[in-house]
């Protein structure tokens, strides 16, 4: 088509007179959506392009063992049944769990989803040997099931599967685990490359036709297994516009139906002119994590109080048009992890100069933090204004805030690295949004001594043996309720310690023509985009 | 002649590796690592595994020769982002871009022309200034804040105009298809038509005030008749003029792409900036260099055709 399309130019000057036609550009059935990734996000079974990536081509085209329930706006997203209808620990041996698969599940090619296929999957992904692994893949998701050891088939439909040690927040981590069909794969000459344009999986959607970096158009699994989340839409049409002017003015112009994050300043327009907005709090995090290394101010609880103390939250909300949540910790209060922490963070600057002065800071003393920054970046909202805004806050109590701005991928590396290390520059903290949808997410990997680099994401050399017993001890409590309990201690200790500097949660706004419906917008990165469609 | 020709294409063998060298260290010194396009959350330990089993590991040198070795046979890698071959990736981006920049050559150059001859055979009238005017506006104005405009105006106040992409019709001649060209090739089209209109304009000036022109009327030509002898005399640096601009459209455009989300070589490029998908940025800049170089031998030769004095020097 696209060579066809060349011959278009030669009479391309004519299409100036079809300007005054005024046809209004049409508008059709199928949800189109209007992405803010670059390209597709890849379909061979684990997407990239991070949780976006999961939202669009994971849980639409793939399920996993466990997944997300969706369909509730109001509370914490929980676990849901997927491909296994149950899972426990070993009663005797707690790095052992037992998951019993769903029965009569078929991939879209038609073939059985059972014990064997999940064995090929993982093999997929963590057998090198295995002639279907793929290292592409592997790499989107290894970070995200560091507790898995080892995997056997013990029937057609039960799985065992070990972890490194007890981990009793490993059936999170398997929500991030997709299934795709062994069947598929032989069938088209065990390439990737091949099955990415023809995937096979067992989620509500089927993929139908793709055009790298242009579109992808799904349609519905009318044979898919949960009767409750058939797709509504018969066809969704996935674009990547990442430009996000470029998407509200899709938007307004009426060729997608739905998008991510609509600029800001577009929001009051498109209210006025009746197009929906949505939005809710999800667990993300908008921090400074600061260093704790020898040479570190943040050693000092008083400064590390100073600085949250130092920031005006809703003042900073307001400047991003109210398209935020103030943090008062790491989780949002709704979380089950929230906890009871004595220190409230809140905007108190003559507290912060108070705590200043008891650390030996004046204004002859100032105080100067160097944070490093990117101008962009997943997550990071719109870091240059929100940055320069906290600069003026801090300064306002007497702390010089030097913004070292780099480009997205050094910030990274720098975390990875973590404090003190050459790619740093000398800073003292980072920007970098966190998610913290699970509980290792959002704890272990991050203020666990385990996880300091390069074993994981403690960028700040955090080290507190208090901390990690509390870890291990979540880890170790098989009871749902009272892990969460456990985890809540956890949480209120970090925010006692003002261990990072805690600013928004991102809520994530939507906007979607009038005729969408069925929308339900959760509390979580994911989404469940089966339930809507556009209206008649 | 046959002998100046060979020697040129064996000079644009050192040129072509000398600009692989470059583009091949320009991309490996840029911040941030080569996998990031496709890596996950995964830690410093895991990136290091990761790094070897896509050959990152291994020293600059040799991954230099190992790409140049695949790129002569055609296999310039697979994009780390989608895992699609770069080489048909590339082919396919670039074209797209040909199509909105033939497109916009032929707007340009017809307006253009035309503007430009009339404003400079009616010189000092309304209508000169008027294309005066529009010829430095043309110039002054950033293409991607007119396609931005474009948008606003076409799209989202009158909807009469897609925004963005190439659509999905299946047929090229179809309404759809041209409707997502129209905005791009305008976008596009307003620098070189302004330039050529400029140019246009000042040669014919000049030519009417040469002495051939005077006698052309004291012989008792039409002024239609002298207007075509003027055009003709000024057709050599007009159309050189648009040669330039015509190698510069094909380059693609990163702005004016990236707003339309036009999926040609500029697009592809801002995305592999961003993505850091060093197998697809490597593959579209050495690409567009190469198209230069070629652009620029085809240019060497036709100049010695006409001039056999060059070939002789």
């Amino acid at each position: 088509m696209k060579t066809k399309r060349l011959g278009l130019t030669l009479i391309c000057l004519g299409t100036a007179g079809a300007l005054a036609s005024g046809t209004v550009w049409a508008q059709s059935k199928p949800l189109r959506v209007g992405m803010t990734l670059s390209d597709i996000p890849t379909t061979s079974g684990q997407p990239n392009g991070g949780f976006e990536g999961y939202r669009m081509t994971g849980y639409t085209l793939y399920d996993a063992l466990i997944n997300w329930k969706l369909d509730d706006a109001k509370g914490p997203s929980t676990l849901v049944p997927a491909l296994a209808t149950e899972w426990k620990v070993d009663d005797k041996d707690s790095t052992k769990w037992i998951f019993k698969l769903r029965k009569g599940v078929k991939f879209h090619d038609g073939s059985d989803f059972n014990a064997d296929a999940v064995i090929w999957n993982l093999d997929k992904l963590f057998k090198k040997e295995a002639p279907q692994h793929d290292p592409r893949q592997r790499a989107q998701v290894a970070g995200r099931i560091l507790s898995l050891k080892s995997w056997r088939k013990v029937d057609d439909y039960t799985i065992e599967f070990t972890t490194h040690a007890p981990d009793s927040t490993f059936p999170y981590q398997t929500t991030y685990v997709f299934y795709s069909s062994p069947a598929q794969y032989e069938k088209l000459g065990r390439d990737w490359n091949k099955f990415s344009a023809q995937p096979s999986g067992t989620g509500p959607f089927r993929l139908e036709k793709l055009v790298p970096r242009e579109r992808a158009e799904l349609v519905r699994n009318s044979n898919y297994w949960d009767a409750k989340r058939v797709a509504k839409s018969a066809r969704m049409i996935l674009l990547p516009i990442p430009e996000a002017t470029t998407r509200a003015s899709a938007l307004l112009s009426g060729q997608v139906d739905f998008i991510e994050a609509p600029p800001p300043d577009f929001i009051p327009r498109l209210k006025s002119q009746g197009f929906q907005i949505s939005s809710n709090v999800y667990p993300h995090i908008w921090p400074y994590f600061m260093s704790f290394k020898e040479d570190s101010p943040w050693r000092d609880l008083r400064v590390r109080k100073a600085v949250n103390l130092a920031i005006d939250r809703e003042g900073l909300i307001k400047l991003l048009g109210g398209f935020a949540a103030p943090a008062a910790g790491a989780v949002d209060k709704s979380s089950p992890w929230f906890g009871k922490p004595t220190f409230n963070i809140k905007h108190d600057p003559a507290a912060a100069k108070k705590l200043l002065a008891e650390a030996g800071y004046s204004d002859s003393k100032p105080l100067t933090l160097k944070v490093m920054v990117s101008p962009s970046g997943s997550g990071q909202m719109l870091p240059k204004p929100m940055n320069e805004y906290i600069q003026q806050n801090l300064k306002a109590v007497g702390i010089n805030l030097e913004l070292v701005t780099q480009d997205w991928e050094v910030l990274r590396n720098c975390r990875r690295a973590g404090a003190g290390s050459p790619v740093c520059q000398g800073v003292h903290g980072i920007n970098n949004s966190s998610a913290t949808v699970d509980p290792f997410s959002a704890f272990g990997r991050i203020y666990s001594s385990a996880a300091i680099p390069p074993k994981g994401f403690n960028y700040m050399h955090y080290s507190d043996p208090k901390v990690d017993a509390m870890v291990e001890k979540a880890n170790n409590t098989f009871d749902e309720k009272k892990r969460d309990q456990l985890l809540g201690e956890l949480h209120a200790y970090l925010v006692d310690q003002a261990v990072d500097v805690w600013v928004v949660h991102d809520v994530g706004p939507r906007a979607m023509s009038s005729k969408v419906r069925g929308w339900v917008q959760v509390k979580h990165w994911f989404q469940d985009l089966a339930p809507v469609y556009v209206a008649d | 002649m046959l002998n100046y020709i060979i020697r040129r294409i064996l000079y644009t063998i050192p040129i072509a590796i000398g600009v692989s060298l470059v583009v091949f260290g320009l991309v490996h010194l840029a911040p941030g690592d080569p996998l990031s396009a496709v890596m996950g959350e995964v830690d410093q330990k895991m990136l290091a595994e990761m790094r070897a089993s896509f050959g990152y590991d291994k020293p600059l040198p040799v991954q230099y020769l190992l790409w140049l070795g695949n790129s002569l046979t055609g296999d310039m890698g697979y994009s780390l982002r989608t895992g699609a071959p770069v080489f048909r990736t590339l082919i396919d981006s670039a074209v797209n871009t040909m199509m909105i920049g033939v497109a916009a050559s032929l707007l340009g150059f017809v307006v253009g022309v035309t503007m430009g001859m009339l404003a400079g055979y009616h010189h000092g009238t309304w209508l000169d200034k008027a294309v005066s005017s529009a010829t430095i506006t043309g110039v002054s104005i950033p293409h991607y804040w007119l396609a931005i405009l474009l948008v606003i105006v076409f799209s989202v106040q009158f909807g009469w105009l897609p925004s963005m992409g190439a659509g999905s019709a299946a047929s090229m001649w179809s309404w759809e298809a041209w409707q997502h060209m129209i905005l791009p090739v305008i976008a596009l089209a307003a620098i070189p038509c302004a330039i050529v209109a400029r140019t246009a304009r000042a040669c014919v000036m000049e030519i009417l005030s040469m002495e051939f022109v005077e006698a052309l009327r004291a012989r008792g030509l039409s002024e239609r008749r002298i207007l075509l002898h003027v055009s003709r005399n000024a057709m050599p640096t007009v159309l050189a003029v648009m040669g330039l601009q015509f190698a510069h459209l094909l380059g693609g455009s990163i702005l004016v792409e990236t707003v339309f989300t036009w999926p040609g070589t500029g697009y592809l490029l801002n995305l592999a900036i961003f993505d850091r998908d060093i197998p697809v940025l490597q593959g579209t800049i050495l690409l567009l260099a190469l198209f230069f170089v070629s652009i620029n031998l085809v240019v060497d030769i036709l100049q010695t055709w006409a001039d056999p004095r060059i070939s002789r020097g």
